[in-house]
């Protein structure tokens, strides 16, 4: 692989959904052998450009070249055979099936299995012994970590002969750990010359990985510069177009009464697997208790059982000195509320929101018994509502600042303005919150983050969930570390780091608690 | 990002898709060797060219009214409710029952309270479908279209060893007594021209009440807000403490209510008795009205007009055109369905196409934007 010709050219590729230019004018140019990243906020245009590269989208303009050959992808099938693989955020591995059985799934050989079988057992041993791939190839998928998981999806793909990789927002789901190690491999693949392209919007991983790196905004590639010679905060500016604040700046806080209390608290979801094996901790007033993870160890089922939306099977909560009710018999995410307990869910998209409602109608969703917000006792008051919407949508900066539009309509980060105005704005006691930022850009984030300090230093208790190790360090001022339903231990931010914390959240301890 | 304006979405989709059905529909009366352009002059004379065309055009409508909007109620929470037709022979039941046992002083005295009769043996039927769906999770579809064959079954049952009058061979009650019988268009609007005998009566404006309320329920009060809310996602509903059992049931009683009064304009409008089978497939055509109505009670009401002009402009046509026989304006309702239900999106796709290609070129006219 010494050509001089590279590996992935797109040249002027441009793309509009209806009124929208999602990609405009594309230039791009990846060297063989090399990891390129593709940075931007969401809905620059970074997910658009790769399914166009793998044959999901037709591009409106533009010509693709691989390895220096004019080549038209108008399906994934042409993708596959031009040599490019492509690891989406959310695996499409078969859960019940083996691992090997899901790297021949849609490659068989013949209408009889076993042949396919052996060859790509044999392959896969080669693989792991060349790219430190290791997998069970017998293993079946929904077993593995998700890590692991990962892996296979990588192993399919080389399976496929691709010799381009793209991987989008590969670490959303990993530990810190995991991620190390898929950064090792995805070394190791380089070094056997093989084209990879990293879409994150982690400016770290770009720091620690990439060879070169585009910055998208707006639909345009607005730069593309070797990682050596940038740095985060300068691809930051880059991707908003100002100057952005990467820190939280917070005064130390000041903690006042408990307010929330929880003791032993244990939870089974509805097949009856436990969650939650015995959980306690407690928040002060003015306190911002955070809690890493990776997804999936018990911090929604923690959220949703304080906000009412689940039962739990025993343990107390106890909050501003009242015990609060946990068989759901008698409580409801409608009693929470009215105890003064706001909660933005970890998926606005399918909890926090109604997507087809209009703005004002989600500003009431969750508080629509608000005597304000009724006209007499059969009807609402929908001008009341919109007017309340108005004011809200102004103090938290939503854009476009239209009460009678579908939440659906409005970008990522304006929906979660709209679910953080209507829960921070009812003066809560206590604050549930939980991945405040996912897939919100840059400059929200700004934002949102700013409200939190700012809710906590008007003396309010807030527990944060995230998945984001900055975030969490970032925001906390105690943080535990959740693992399979318990809670490994607590830490400091000032006493703690990335390492540590990441060790935690794989189920390790450094023998100190 | 809006796709379309409104008005293409309610007006002009559905409106294309019934002229491709009767295109269609004109190809098969071809193949039998009619004129289609006859045909459809027939139907539509039939049902819209005098008094007497429309008082069975406005009767059938009323029916399909409350169906669809027995359909749309549930629809809104999610709920596909295949039981109108079972719900509206327990609304049948309770009618009779009311209208059977009390000496009557008055038609609206009567009417009143074989509305209410009518509403609660109708969401009776729909509770206990709606209650196994809540609570155990059984399918509302199957319990629903279960619950119709017992209501037939049912009905049978009680007409041929209950309410069968001694002597009769008929499986049917006794005729109402003539205090009940309840005012005709003829008697209300006589100036218009309707026959004495025509089965239109006060029931369409009941049913033109139940479109605005069903209106005001949906769109302006706490309790639709919640309906709405919990069809679109039940894990937010949860999360903004909305009871589903709750909100199952309530839809699911309003549902089988609405279906339930259907029998106000056939039993007490029209038989002036139960008969078996007083329903007549009305309970079916509603999901086909909810659903070419978009669940909006005044699309209920235009798609029930336009089924109502395609039943009686059908049985015109079966009249006046032999070659023309009972089950081929099945086929003709048959294809308008198809095409306004579950062809919907071969129009639709096209459609938003077009605008949106319309309204790029908008933009690139008007550089000031």
């Amino acid at each position: 692989m010494t050509q001089a010709s590279p590996a992935i050219e797109l040249k002027g590729i441009s793309k509009a959904f209806g009124p929208v230019q999602a990609n405009k004018d594309i230039s791009i140019s990846v060297q063989p052998g090399t990891i390129h990243g593709i940075v931007g906020e969401n809905g620059a245009g970074k997910s658009t450009l790769m399914s166009i590269l793998y044959g999901f989208y037709k591009a409106d303009a533009g010509e693709i070249f691989i390895n220096g050959k004019l080549t038209p992808i108008p399906d994934s099938q042409a993708a596959i055979s031009a040599g490019i693989g492509m690891v989406h955020q959310h695996f499409k591995l078969v859960e019940n099936f083996t691992v090997v059985e899901n790297v021949i799934l849609g490659a068989e050989d013949g209408a009889m299995l076993q042949p396919s079988i052996a060859k790509a057992r044999k392959l896969l041993t080669e693989l792991a012994e060349e790219y430190g791939l290791n997998v069970d190839p017998d293993a079946v998928v929904e077993e593995l970590s998700v890590g692991h998981q990962q892996r296979v999806e990588i192993l399919k793909q080389l399976y496929r002969k691709a010799d381009i990789l793209i991987l989008d927002e590969p670490t959303g789901v990993l530990t810190p750990a995991e991620a190390d190690q898929l950064f090792r491999i995805l070394g190791r693949l380089k070094e056997e010359g093989k084209t990879i392209i990293l879409i994150t919007h982690k400016l770290r991983e770009i720091m620690e990985v990439t060879d070169t790196v585009s910055v998208m905004r707006r639909g345009q590639m607005t730069a593309t510069v070797k990682t050596a010679e940038t740095s985060p905060p300068e691809l930051a500016e880059m991707m908003v177009g100002r100057k952005v604040l990467l820190r939280v700046d917070k005064k130390p806080a000041n903690p006042g009464a408990t307010i929330l209390k929880v003791d032993d608290l244990k939870v089974r979801d509805g097949k009856g697997v436990e969650r939650l094996k015995g959980i306690s901790f407690h928040i002060r007033a003015g306190e911002i208790l955070g809690i890493a993870g990776v997804a999936g160890n018990g911090q929604t089922e923690l959220l949703e059982v304080l906000g009412g939306m689940r039962p739990a099977q025993s343990g107390t909560v106890i909050l501003n000195n009242d015990q609060i009710d946990l068989t759901g018999k008698h409580s409801n995410g409608q009693t929470r509320r009215n105890r003064g307990i706001a909660h933005v869910p970890e998926d606005r998209q399918q909890e926090g929101l109604i997507m087809p409602y209009e703005a004002w109608e989600n500003i009431a969703f969750g508080y629509h018994h608000d005597p304000k917000y009724q006209r007499n006792r059969l009807l609402m008051n929908n001008t009341a509502i919109r007017a309340d919407t108005m004011a809200k949508m102004e103090r938290y900066d939503v854009r476009p600042p239209n009460p009678r539009l579908p939440a659906r309509n409005f970008s990522g980060g304006n929906q979660q303005k709209l679910v953080v105005a209507r829960e921070m704005e009812r003066n809560p006691d206590l604050l549930l919150i939980g991945q405040p930022t996912r897939g919100v850009d840059i400059g929200a984030i700004e934002f949102i983050h700013q409200q939190i300090i700012a809710l906590r230093d008007q003396g309010k208790a807030i527990l944060l969930v995230s998945v984001e190790l900055d975030e969490i360090l970032g925001l906390s001022d105690r943080i535990a570390v959740m693992f399979d339903g318990h809670f490994m231990g607590e830490r400091l931010p000032d006493e703690t780091d990335e390492r540590e914390l990441g060790l935690m959240m794989a189920g390790m301890t450094k023998g100190a608690a | 990002m809006d796709k379309m304006p409104k008005w293409a979405d309610v007006i002009l989709i559905p409106l294309i898709s019934v002229i491709l059905a009767l295109l269609v529909s004109g190809l098969v009366v071809l193949y039998i060797g009619e004129s289609p352009v006859e045909a459809m002059q027939i139907m539509v004379r039939g049902a819209m060219g005098s008094a007497y065309g429309w008082g069975y055009t406005l009767f059938y409508a009323t029916n399909f009214i409350f169906t669809g909007l027995a359909v749309a109620v549930a629809f809104h929470a999610r709920m596909f409710n295949i039981g109108g037709e079972g719900q509206a022979a327990l609304g049948g039941l309770g009618v009779a029952i009311v209208c059977l046992s009390v000496p009557w002083p008055h038609w609206s005295l009567a009417l009143l309270v074989a509305c209410g009769a009518a509403a609660i043996f109708g969401a009776a039927w729909a509770a206990i479908p709606a209650y196994l769906q809540a609570k155990r999770g059984s399918h509302i579809v199957i319990t629903t279209i279960m619950f119709n064959f017992i209501a037939s079954a049912l009905l049978v049952y009680l007409l041929v060893n209950v309410f069968r009058v001694p002597g009769s061979m008929a499986p049917e009650t006794a005729r109402f007594a003539d205090a009940v019988h309840l005012p005709n268009a003829a008697d209300i609007a006589p100036w218009l021209g309707f026959r004495s005998s025509t089965p239109l009566n006060i029931s369409f404006l009941l049913a033109l009440l139940a479109c605005f309320l069903v209106w005001m329920l949906i769109w302006r009060t706490r309790l639709g807000y919640e309906i709405r809310a919990f069809g679109h996602s039940e894990t937010a509903a949860v999360y903004a403490g909305i009871n589903p059992v709750r909100i199952i049931m309530i839809a699911m009683l309003i549902s089988g209510g609405l279906a339930g009064l259907m029998a106000t304009n056939s039993v007490m409008g029209e038989a002036e008795r139960l008969v078996i089978d007083n329903v007549q497939g009305a309970g079916f055509v509603g999901i086909a009205v909810a659903l070419m109505g978009r669940s909006h009670p005044v699309g209920v009401f235009l798609a029930a007009i336009l089924f109502g002009v395609l039943y009686q402009g059908g049985a015109e046509l079966e009249f006046e055109m032999p070659a023309v026989s009972r089950e081929m304006i099945v086929v003709i309702q048959a294809l308008v369905i198809l095409f306004t239900g579950a062809l919907d999106n071969m129009v639709r796709m096209p459609m938003e196409k077009l605008f949106l290609s319309l309204r790029r070129r908008d933009r690139a006219d008007s550089p000031a934007e």
